[in-house]
């Protein structure tokens, strides 16, 4: 990873960056601007001194956009630079959390990210049949060259393979462990086993299509990504959902944290060999799938939020459902908490393991629970105060401890908070409709939002072509800047941590991957 | 703990009865599985999940399949870690072009005799990725399939009717 730069002297705010270039109308509810290179290469500069946070950088055929977070203003821009020669000065040069990406624009666009210090291919395994399948694409045949993994010298260090295929019922990648007796030296990560090619197929697909699309690239964040994709579609055709809709979804959003919370809970405990609190946690969860199951007519809650509002009302006993499944909640979790507290053998495998240095939660800009467990707040829902949470109360808890039992402490502090939001919610529920019919636009539209899911902030990033279809497409899970800090977190605990530690950063594959 | 415990003693299991087996299931699994293979199994089952490129929904409810509800080792079915431990191979998703190979391998890794059933709507055609450069399009183009369970994601249920269609 790259050193800290020197500061450059009056570091431009994220304002003077957008207003150094053209201004391109239409883009909302945030700014866009297009500028040159030398600004491109002061935007680099300004992320490594931490003067503004990345939130995405993301290609298409001849151009690339970074969107930046001027985290005490909570603003965000995005800046554009197009590249007609197939080329941008690479960002990940300066700023490590860029390199994942700009290897993906490579592998998608075919765009050439000058002097990206890592230019080895990331989603692109070889396997496709084509090269560039998103920019200017070309047959590739032949089989798949080996994959050159960062090589390591050094005595008596041995490597450990792991992967794609993992024992247990999780998604699939590769790990590359090496390993001094027991204590792991570094981790390597290799991804894209499950890319699937969801941003080309964005590209000409409708509204209805596209939220299909957005509501599967996580399966666990169903609610998070299509919500994301519903915002940034109704802030490009300037639509605003239902006040009832939009009280529903923040709904959904917090049964959905609820049950991932609860269920990756028990999960870091099984992996730490408590397996008590793994099963009351597996009840907790399972009751939450089934309130959200009679309310909302899916276990979790996929195709509901729709752009323009969610597809259908509230079930009629799905507010008593969810009232008696909170209340149950509030009845048998504050035990499990008190049991995960005072339990000294479990303590000892979570606090002190995994630890992410605060200082590199800040620079990756680091979401969720991984971010607040070391000492990095942000929190979509608090930041940019989107509907309804301008009007709820709620907590962002935050720690500065960084190990698995922070993150532990985080989750259980978040549950907390969702029982009361989801309280809320359920007595202030306004009435009305649930949907804005949405009428296909005929002039070019561009739109983005960010949005809190349970494992952090899913930004969506899309443009509309003059018939109305989606001309592209982004959207960024939050953990492309969770997985690396995970390589880093590990480095000195034992490789029998690494399950513990995986599951309490817990990054989506398939969200990456796309 | 220990009154955490001892409520485990005093109150009635969270768990549901059995749910029947699906009828189609059982008339598809007839053609696939015979007597004797099944008599080999005898009525146990050990299942080794094959992720080839889901959006992690129907691991979800995969998993759930553990959980106290549902309690799926009663049945003598259980997850195992290895293929060579297993019996059947439970694939999820549309099968990525990235994931084809580990897909294959896994399965040639599995001892006969052995099945594959296929779970959730993109692994029996590709779904909502069909059509994509990124994937294959389905497990039944890579593996024998002898059942596919349907849903996205198929509920617990729904994937338990499935596997005791295996062993009826
Ligand atoms: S069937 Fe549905 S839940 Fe299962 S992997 Fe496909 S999209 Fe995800």
């Amino acid at each position: 990873m790259s050193e800290m730069r020197t500061p450059v002297p009056d570091a431009p705010s994220l304002g003077e960056l957008l207003a150094a270039g053209r201004a391109v109308p239409g883009h909302r509810p945030w700014p866009r601007a297009v500028v040159d290179v030398d600004d491109w290469g002061l935007a680099a500069e300004c992320l490594t001194q931490g003067s503004v946070t990345l939130l995405g950088l993301w290609g298409e055929a001849e151009a690339v956009h970074m969107a930046l977070l001027d985290e005490p203003a909570a603003a965000i821009g995005v800046l554009s630079l197009s590249c007609p020669e197939g080329r941008f000065p690479s960002v990940g040069e300066l700023h490590a959390p860029a390199i994942r990406l700009e290897r993906a624009i490579q592998d998608l666009f075919g765009l050439e990210a000058t002097g990206l210090p890592d230019a080895r291919p990331w989603l692109d395994h070889g396997r496709w049949g084509f090269r560039r399948p998103l920019g200017n694409a070309e047959r590739a045949a032949g089989a798949a060259p080996p994959y050159p993994f960062l090589p390591v010298e050094g005595e008596h260090l041995h490597r450990i393979p792991v992967g794609p295929v993992h024992a247990g019922i999780i998604e699939p990648g590769h790990f590359r462990f090496t390993a001094s007796g027991e204590t792991i030296v570094r981790l390597e990560q290799r991804l894209g086993y499950v890319h699937k090619g969801i941003e080309g197929l964005m590209t000409g697909a409708d509204l209805a299509r596209g939220a299909e699309l957005a509501g599967r690239v996580s399966g666990d964040s169903a609610v998070a990504c299509a919500l994301a994709f519903a915002r940034a579609a109704e802030a490009a055709l300037q639509v605003e959902a239902p006040r009832r809709a939009q009280w529903l979804r923040a709904l959904m959003a917090e049964l959905e944290r609820l049950a991932n919370h609860f269920g990756d809970i028990g999960a870091i405990c099984n992996d730490a060999a408590f397996s008590l609190m793994h099963a009351h946690c597996g009840v907790l969860r399972e009751q939450v799938l089934r309130a959200a199951d009679r309310s909302f007519g899916h276990r979790l809650m996929r195709d509901v939020v729709v752009p323009g509002g969610v597809a259908h009302d509230l079930e009629p006993q799905g507010a008593a459902a969810i009232a008696a499944m909170i209340a149950e909640a509030r009845r048998r979790f504050p035990p499990l908490v008190e049991l995960y507290d005072n339990t000294a053998s479990l303590q000892d495998r979570t606090v002190g393991t995994g630890i992410l240095r605060p200082a590199l939660a800040r620079r990756f800009g680091a979401g969720g629970f991984i971010g607040r467990a070391s000492g990095r707040g942000f929190d979509a829902r608090r930041a940019m105060g989107y509907p309804p949470y301008d009007e709820l109360e709620f907590l962002v808890p935050g720690l500065e401890a960084g190990d698995v039992d922070a993150r532990v402490w985080i989750r259980i502090r978040e549950v907390e908070q969702s029982l009361g939001l989801v309280e809320q919610i359920l007595a202030r529920l306004p009435g009305g409709p649930v949907r804005e019919e949405i009428a296909t636009a005929h002039a070019v539209h561009e739109g983005m939002a960010l949005v809190e899911g349970f494992r952090g902030d899913v930004l969506a990033w899309l443009r509309f072509d003059a018939s109305g279809r989606i001309e592209r497409c982004h959207l960024r899970d939050p953990s492309w800047f969770q997985w690396p800090l995970l390589e880093a977190a590990i480095e000195g605990n034992i490789v029998a941590d690494f399950p513990l530690c995986n599951k309490s950063f817990n990054c989506s594959y398939s969200g990456h991957d796309l | 703990m220990r009154k955490l415990l001892f409520e485990i003693l005093v109150k009635p299991p969270l768990t549901e009865d059995a749910p029947a087996p699906d009828e189609a299931a059982v008339a598809e699994l007839a053609r696939a599985v015979d007597q004797a293979a099944r008599r080999r199994l005898g009525r146990s089952l050990a299942i080794r999940q094959v992720d080839a490129g889901s959006c992690n929904g129907c691991e979800l409810e995969i998993h759930a399949l553990n959980n106290a509800y549902y309690d799926l080792e009663r049945f003598g079915i259980r997850f195992v870690a290895s293929p060579r431990h297993a019996d059947v191979l439970l694939v999820t998703g549309p099968v990525t072009k990235n994931m084809r190979e580990a897909l294959e391998r896994t399965w040639a890794a599995t001892p006969g005799p052995k099945w594959v059933v296929a779970a959730g709507g993109c692994a029996k055609d590709g779904g909502c990725f069909a059509g994509s450069y990124a994937v294959t399009g389905g497990v039944a183009g890579v593996l024998p399939v002898d059942l596919h369970i349907p849903g996205c994601p198929p509920r617990p249920v729904e994937i338990l009717r499935g596997l005791l269609a295996l062993l009826a």
